[in-house]
Parts: structure tokens; C-alpha cells; sequence
């Protein structure tokens, strides 16, 4: 188990290094008159520095004055030491940023990640024991409309009716106009008032692949010879359901809800930029439009850290929870 | 072989009405037994699914919608539409003058200290002044007290009249000489009829009460009045037979005119005259409501909505299948490699898949879409960037699939025997093992076209996609960044976003529908 481990990391530091070398390239070749001309808006605003010193701070962080691939070692050896440069939008180092707003990002993700798992994982199950009946019609109609409802689209529908026209909730933003008046409670309150249309919208695009998730990995236990056996031994067929089959079910979700946990830092980019949420996502929605290299490139490279750290703890668990797996 | 025996495992054996006096057949004769081939079955269970069949005529009417409905609709894709409005425009300020105005030769002749002095001189009833600065000057009064206006002279020299009438000249940046004015006010004041000045000769009468002056041709070339007309706006030039009717109006007190078919509102504040003009102007047709012209309505830049649905339908649709196109032209290949050969190319090629799986699609097109927003690039260049960049970038789910089946195929009996045949190896991959990934590989396609469509319209929507002029779903809906356009014109954006709900739970359908036709388990 241990060499296993110790093998995928050795996996993920090479997988890394490669996105990292590609991300870093398309960079690059991003024409550099861009990079130029980004410098030179960037400089003229007002307070900013001066336009050699821009280039200067580009070529120190980025090394954009030496080749591709010296330049990515540049890079890297600042980069594994945390240091990302100073982000060109924001005027801080990235990593000061970063740790900013990060946290309102993860608030967003687990809030909905908690919800979306006790609305799916149940829903799925249902419809997996009453296969073919109407729930289960229901349930699978509801998951594919969620997967197929494109995020700002829903996102202003449910804008139009909570804000607009029911004015429940405020349109953009995460605080309200008397945020600062309010005592420690209040303003809990205020945040969470205006997590909630984010929130439900993140739930209802993505508990769909969970529910089908689900469903297929019941139906394939229900399937099975334990739970016949179990059946034709005369076990209550609550007790089939609850716990022989419903424990053989955790097996997968066990392994893909803790795949999706670092998944939970990532952000939601188009839910936070439409509500105006300065987490992680919103914040680098507005660096990558605006040409901030340096945040841009801290946040792939964040992105594909966690693709990796997900698809990693999940092949862990797996090994963890199904015995079946670890003899091999 | 494993294809032939799963055909006898799965025909289906149905028992045809035997009419009693025809001849008995033997139980497994061929008339006895219908026989199903594996895609009919897959077609049987297919079309026995209730939302398989909804989602294929979502697709079927989007594709009639999309592709038919943009050459049925009469208007084109970035057609503007106009309309025609009544406008009412600030026109022209009137002010009755009641006040000295003074025509000066030029502006150091007669400084406005000296105009100082002219004006206690007058009050006092003198005729002569001295400035401080040592000038003397001399005031000559014209006509009858109440109306008068006076000539001043400096040291001799004519350098300013002062007068409460206002002369309009017909044509536009005429302006009277000094000597001019001189004459006419003397000749008005005497109620001559003909006076010169200039050396010409000019005649002074009377047109319908006004006071007007005509060059020795006879054409009209002044009018006197104490009406001052203002142009409102745009410096246009109002001519002055529109002031005299103006005037006309202000003195009958009348509150509309017409005036060369335009109609003119009067308002009367305090000393002053505010005119407006109900001009009909011709402007783009902006939010216009629902109409049997446009059955959706127009958008933000007066075109057509449902037309640009259709256009938008067409763009969205075309980017889903090329772009489905080239991952699954890449995936195939390299996991057809990756699975039939297996040791250190699978390897490698298994890292690759690792690599791009890693790498965040969403904030790479983001970026890219700011840098060739940045760069200004052809509309029509970007959407096949965009169409490049989400292929090369979505392959690996295909890879993996087509690798996972290859290498359970791979141990299968009729690969042993295409080996034993001697069948070339890419013959072998591309013709025996590829077609057994087909079912699999539709289905992920099927869905696949959804996601690239709901990543595309994302992408157009917050403007880093499909670009204007071309319509994209996702760019119509755009325009509710506009808080106002979300609340108040409907009809611009949910047509849209449903547009893209449906054909994407159309796409999702079909593929669920087929995933469970091409299931061999599925025994319904």
C-alpha cells in the first residue's frame, strides 16, 4: 500500500511538472505584444510602476528574457517555493491574494457539495430500488435537466424570480449594504443569505451526474449474487436494501465523494463571477480577463494540483475501503 | 467469433401464426423463426425508450429549426432592423429682446468699459463720453425715444450700434456690415424706402408686418425683428422664414405650428419661448416586443431574435459536431495504439492522457479568449480557434474509453485469429477492434456534443467565445449583464437559454437511451 502510494505521487510530481512546463508555454506563445502591452496599461495607471520596471518584474519572475524551457526552470524554482510573483490586477503577491479568498470558495463548495450529497445519494437509491417506476422517471428526467441546464442560464433565472421579482435576495455580491453595522451574528446571517441562490444554483447543476452515480452503482449491487442471496435466505428486503446492498453502494461513493474534496477548493468560476462571490473563481475569472499572467498562471497550475490530489485520493480510497482491491 | 455467438444468444425467437391448413413445420425451421440482427435489437430497445424518443425529436426539430428555419426566415443573420419615432426634440430657444445689442466693429474699437460708460452716458441723456483710457467718443440717437437705438462713433469712426432689433439674415453666415446697420436703422427710423450703404442701394419694406431688407436684385436679405432665435442642439440653422412664423405664433399665443411638416410645440417660460419639434426620426429598432413582423421580438442591436436563435442553433450545433469530431479523431487513434499495444507505448501515451486531463480546459479558453480579444482577432478566425483548442483539449475521455474496451477485445478469440491470418496491424486495430468500441463510442459522442455546447455557450456568453456578428445561444443570452434588458425583455434571453436546455437534454437523452439499447444486459 505504502509503495503504491509513494508510486502515484512519483506519478503526480512528473504528471505536474508537465502541465506546469505546457501551461507555462501556451504562456509564452502568447504573442508578446500582449505581454508588452499589458505592461505598459498595467504601468500607466496611476500609482503603478513604470513600465521597464513591469518588464523587468516579468523577466525576473517569468524569464521571459531566456528560452522556453530556462525559463519554465526560472519559474519553477520560484514556484516550488510558493512564490507566484505579484499578481498584476490586484498589486499583491498572489499567494496574499490567494489566501484572501480562498476560504469563501471553499464555504461556497462544501455548503453545496453537503447539500447535493444528502439530496442525491438518497434520490439515487430510490430510484435504483424502484427501477423503471415512476421515481425513478422522475429522478433520472431531474438529473439530465441538471446536467444539461447550462450554469448562467439558470443562475439568471433564479436571479429574476429570488431577486427581482421577489426580492428575497440581493443580485450580486456576498455582503449587504449594512454589513458593517451588523454584530458578529448579523453579519454570519448576511453571508449566508447571500450564499444561498450560489448555492442552490451549484446543487441543482451537479447533483445530477451524482444521482445517475448512484443509481448505476445500486442497480449493479442490486444485480449481484449476495443480494439474491440474501433474498432467497428471506432477509427482510428493508434490511437487503439498507444493509447489505446500501453498504456495497458506499464502496464507489465513498471513493468518488472523496475524490471531489479537493475539488471543493477550486471554485466555482462562472457561479461566483455571476453572483459577484470574491472567491477563488470570481477573482481569477477577472486576473485572466484582464491579462493577469501571474495569477492565471498560479491558478491552472492550482486547478491541476487539485484534478490530481482528487483523481489520487480517490484511487487511495478505493484501496482503502474495498478489501477486494487491496489483495490485488 | 465473439460477434457471432452474442448474434445466437440474442436473436429472439418469436412464433408466427401458422394458418392450420398450410404444412407443418418443423419447430426450428426458417419461416418459424424471425431473426433479429444485434443493431436491429439495439434499435428495438431503442426506440422502446420513452425519453430516448423525446430527445430525438428535440434534436430533430433544433436541426429543423437551426439549419431549415435560417433559409425560411426572411431576414438575415445580422440584419438591422429600423423603425420610424416621433421624437420630440428641444428646438429652438425664443426670447423677446429688450435689451441694448450691440453690433461692434471689433471687439478693442469699443471695449465693454467703454459700453459702460455708453450706457450711464444714455441714462444721463448725454452725447458724448470719454473711456478711461483717454477716448472720446460721441453717440448719435436713431429714431423715436422708446425705440431708438443709437450709432456710437469714435474720434469719427462708426464702431458700434447699439439696438434692440435682432436682423436675421436669410442666408446662413451672412452677416451685415456696420455701415450696413447704420443705413437701415437710419432708414427705418425716417421710414424710408430705399437707402445705401456699401455703395449699393437696398430697399426697405414690409412682408406680412415684418420688417424686411431686399438687395438692388430684389431678393430678400434681412429680416428686423426683436425676436432672438436660438438653435437648440445641433447648431442647425433655422431659416428665417421659420422664425418669422415662429414669431407669429408667439405673438397670436398659439401653442403648435406646423411649419414644412414638421410639427412645433411652443412653451412659454417666463420671458422666454421653448420650441420642440416632433421630428419623426428613423432609428434601430431596439427591444421591440413580440410582433407579427417579429415573432420574438428584436434584440439590443435590432436584430431579428428568433432569426438569430436559428443562426445561433446553427453555430452551436456545427461547434458541437466538429469539435466532437476532432476529440474523437484523436482519441481513437491513440487509444486504439495505446490499447493493442500496450508496454511502454501505452505507457507514454497513458501519461499524455494523464497531462491533458490535468490541465484546466475552462481558465486556458478564458485566457485565450482575453488575449484574442486583446489581439482584435476576425470573428470568424476565433470560432475555429475555439473549435481547435476544446478538441485537443477534451480527447482524453475518449482515449481512455477506447483503450479500456481494446484491451479486454484484445484477448478475445477473433483477435487471435486475425492474428492468425496474418491481417496487418493497423487493419487489425482500425477495422476488428475499433468498430466493437463503436457502441461505447457513440454514446460518449452523444453526450459529449451537449457538454461542448453548454461549454461553448459559456464561453460566448461571457464573451470570450463566439463573437459578434455571428449569433451563438450563448451570446444572445449575454445581453442580461444588462440588469434592466434581464428584468424587462424576456424575450430576448429565455427563448435562448431554453434553446440550449433543450437541445443539450436532447443530446443527454439520446445517449442515455443508447447506452442502455447497446447494453447487452438490458433485458427490457
Amino acid at each position: 500500500m505504502g509503495k503504491f502510494i509513494v508510486k502515484r505521487l512519483l506519478q503526480c510530481v512528473l504528471i505536474l511538472f508537465f502541465v506546469a512546463l505546457i501551461i507555462y508555454a501556451v504562456m509564452r506563445c502568447l504573442p508578446t505584444s500582449y505581454v508588452e502591452s499589458i505592461a505598459r496599461q498595467r504601468s500607466s495607471l496611476p500609482g503603478s510602476k513604470s513600465y521597464t520596471e513591469w518588464l523587468a518584474q516579468l523577466n525576473a519572475v517569468y524569464g521571459l528574457d531566456v528560452g522556453i524551457f530556462r525559463g519554465f526552470l526560472k519559474w519553477l524554482a520560484s514556484a516550488v517555493r510558493l512564490d507566484f510573483g505579484d499578481s498584476w490586477q490586484y498589486n499583491v503577491p498572489v499567494m496574499e491574494k490567494f489566501k484572501d479568498v480562498i476560504w469563501y470558495s471553499f464555504a461556497l463548495g462544501a455548503v453545496s457539495f453537503f447539500f447535493e450529497l444528502i439530496i442525491s445519494i438518497p434520490a439515487g437509491i430510490i430510484a435504483a430500488v424502484k427501477q423503471y417506476s415512476k421515481i425513478d422517471y422522475a429522478v433520472t428526467v431531474i438529473a439530465l435537466i441538471g446536467v444539461s441546464l447550462p450554469t448562467f442560464f439558470f443562475a439568471t433565472i433564479l436571479k429574476l424570480v429570488f431577486s427581482i421579482k421577489l426580492g428575497w435576495f440581493d443580485l450580486y455580491g456576498m455582503v449587504g449594504r449594512y454589513h458593517e453595522q451588523l454584530s458578529a451574528w448579523g453579519q454570519f446571517g448576511d453571508i449566508a443569505k447571500h450564499f444561498v441562490l450560489p448555492t442552490c444554483t451549484i446543487v441543482i447543476i451537479s447533483i445530477g451526474s451524482m444521482m445517475r452515480y448512484t443509481r448505476t452503482n445500486m442497480l449493479e449491487v442490486l444485480n449481484s449474487d449476495y443480494i439474491r442471496t440474501a433474498r432467497a435466505k428471506g432477509v427482510a428486503e428493508n434490511k437487503v436494501i439498507s444493509y447489505h446492498a446500501f453498504r456495497n453502494t458506499l464502496i464507489p461513493i465513498v471513493t468518488i465523494v472523496g475524490g471531489s474534496i479537493p475539488g471543493l477548493f477550486s471554485g466555482a468560476l462562472i457561479t461566483e463571477t455571476l453572483f459577484q462571490i470574491p472567491g477563488i473563481g470570481y477573482i481569477s475569472y477577472q486576473a485572466m480577463v484582464g491579462g493577469d499572467i501571474p495569477f492565471s498562471m498560479f491558478y491552472m497550475i492550482f486547478m491541476a494540483v487539485l484534478t490530481l490530489l482528487g483523481t489520487l485520493i480517490a484511487d487511495i480510497l478505493y484501496a482503502v475501503v474495498d478489501p477486494r482491491v487491496r489483495v490485488n | 467469433m465473439a460477434k457471432k455467438k452474442e448474434v445466437l444468444e440474442e436473436t429472439t425467437v418469436e412464433t408466427v401464426e401458422t394458418p392450420e391448413k398450410e404444412e407443418q413445420l418443423a419447430l426450428d425451421d426458417e419461416r418459424r423463426i424471425k431473426v433479429l440482427s444485434p443493431s436491429m435489437l439495439v434499435w428495438k430497445r431503442f426506440i422502446r425508450n420513452k425519453l430516448a424518443i423525446v430527445g430525438s425529436i428535440f434534436i430533430i426539430a433544433m436541426f429543423v429549426f437551426a439549419f431549415i428555419g435560417g433559409i425560411v426566415s426572411p431576414y438575415g443573420e445580422s440584419e438591422v432592423f429600423r423603425k420610424y419615432t416621433d421624437l420630440t426634440k428641444d428646438y429652438a430657444g425664443i426670447t423677446q429682446n429688450t435689451e441694448l445689442r450691440y453690433s461692434d466693429l471689433s471687439a478693442t474699437d469699443f471695449p465693454s468699459i467703454a459700453k459702460a460708460k455708453f450706457v450711464m452716458a444714455i441714462n444721463k441723456g448725454e452725447e458724448n463720453f470719454k473711456s478711461d483710457d483717454g477716448s472720446s467718443y460721441t453717440i448719435e440717437t436713431i429714431g423715436e425715444k422708446g425705440e431708438e437705438s443709437y450709432a456710437i462713433f469714435r474720434e469719427g469712426t462708426l464702431v458700434s450700434i447699439a439696438s434692440k432689433l435682432i436682423y436675421d439674415a436669410v442666408e446662413e453666415g451672412y452677416v451685415p456690415t456696420l455701415d450696413f446697420r447704420y443705413a437701415a436703422e437710419k432708414a427705418k427710423a425716417a421710414g424710408e424706402e430705399n437707402f445705401t450703404a456699401d455703395g449699393e442701394t437696398y430697399k426697405l419694406a414690409k412682408v406680412e408686418d415684418d420688417d424686411v431688407i431686399f438687395d438692388s436684385k430684389g431678393n430678400e436679405l434681412i429680416y428686423i425683428s426683436d425676436f432672438i432665435v436660438n438653435p437648440i442642439g445641433d447648431s442647425e440653422f433655422i431659416p428665417v422664414e421659420q422664425k418669422a412664423a415662429l414669431k407669429e405664433a408667439i405673438e397670436k399665443n398659439e401653442e403648435k405650428i406646423t411649419y414644412d411638416g414638421v410639427d412645433y410645440k411652443i412653451k412659454r417660460e417666463n420671458l422666454q419661448w421653448l420650441v420642440k419639434s416632433g421630428q419623426e426620426a428613423y432609428v434601430i429598432d431596439t427591444y421591440s416586443s413580440p410582433s407579427k413582423a417579429h415573432w420574438l421580438g428584436t434584440d439590443g442591436n435590432g436584430m431579428d431574435v428568433l432569426t438569430r436563435l436559428m443562426y445561433g442553433g446553427r453555430v452551436s450545433l456545427l461547434i458541437g459536431f466538429i469539435v466532437v469530431a476532432i476529440e474523437t479523431i484523436i482519441g481513437v487513434i491513440l487509444g486504439g495504439i495505446s490499447g493493442y499495444f500496450s508496454g511502454w507505448v501505452d505507457n507514454i501515451i497513458m501519461r499524455i492522457v494523464d497531462i491533458f486531463n490535468c490541465i484546466p480546459t475552462t481558465p486556458l479558453i478564458i485566457i485565450l479568449g482575453a488575449m484574442m480579444d486583446a489581439m482584435r482577432v476576425d470573428p470568424t478566425l476565433r470560432m475555429i480557434y475555439l473549435m481547435i483548442t476544446l478538441g485537443v483539449l477534451s480527447w482524453p475521455g475518449t482515449a481512455r474509453l477506447v483503450r479500456g474496451q481494446i484491451l479486454s477485445l484484445r484477448e478475445q478469440e477473433f483477435m487471435t485469429a486475425t492474428e492468425a491470418t496474418g491481417i496487418s496491424v493497423s487493419r487489425r486495430i482500425f477495422k476488428h477492434l475499433v468498430p466493437n468500441v463503436i457502441p461505447q463510442l457513440i454514446v460518449i459522442c452523444t453526450m459529449g456534443l451537449g457538454d461542448v455546447i453548454i461549454t461553448e455557450s459559456t464561453l460566448s456568453f461571457l464573451g470570450l467565445g463566439v463573437k459578434f456578428p455571428f449569433a451563438s445561444w450563448g451570446n444572445i443570452i449575454n445581453a442580461v449583464s444588462n440588469v434592466y434588458v434581464m428584468t424587462n425583455y424576456l424575450f430576448v434571453w429565455i427563448p435562448a437559454g431554453f434553446c440550449i436546455l433543450i437541445t443539450v437534454l436532447g443530446f443527454n437523452f439520446i445517449g442515455d437511451g443508447l447506452r442502455d439499447a447497446f447494453d447487452p444486459k438490458m433485458k427490457r
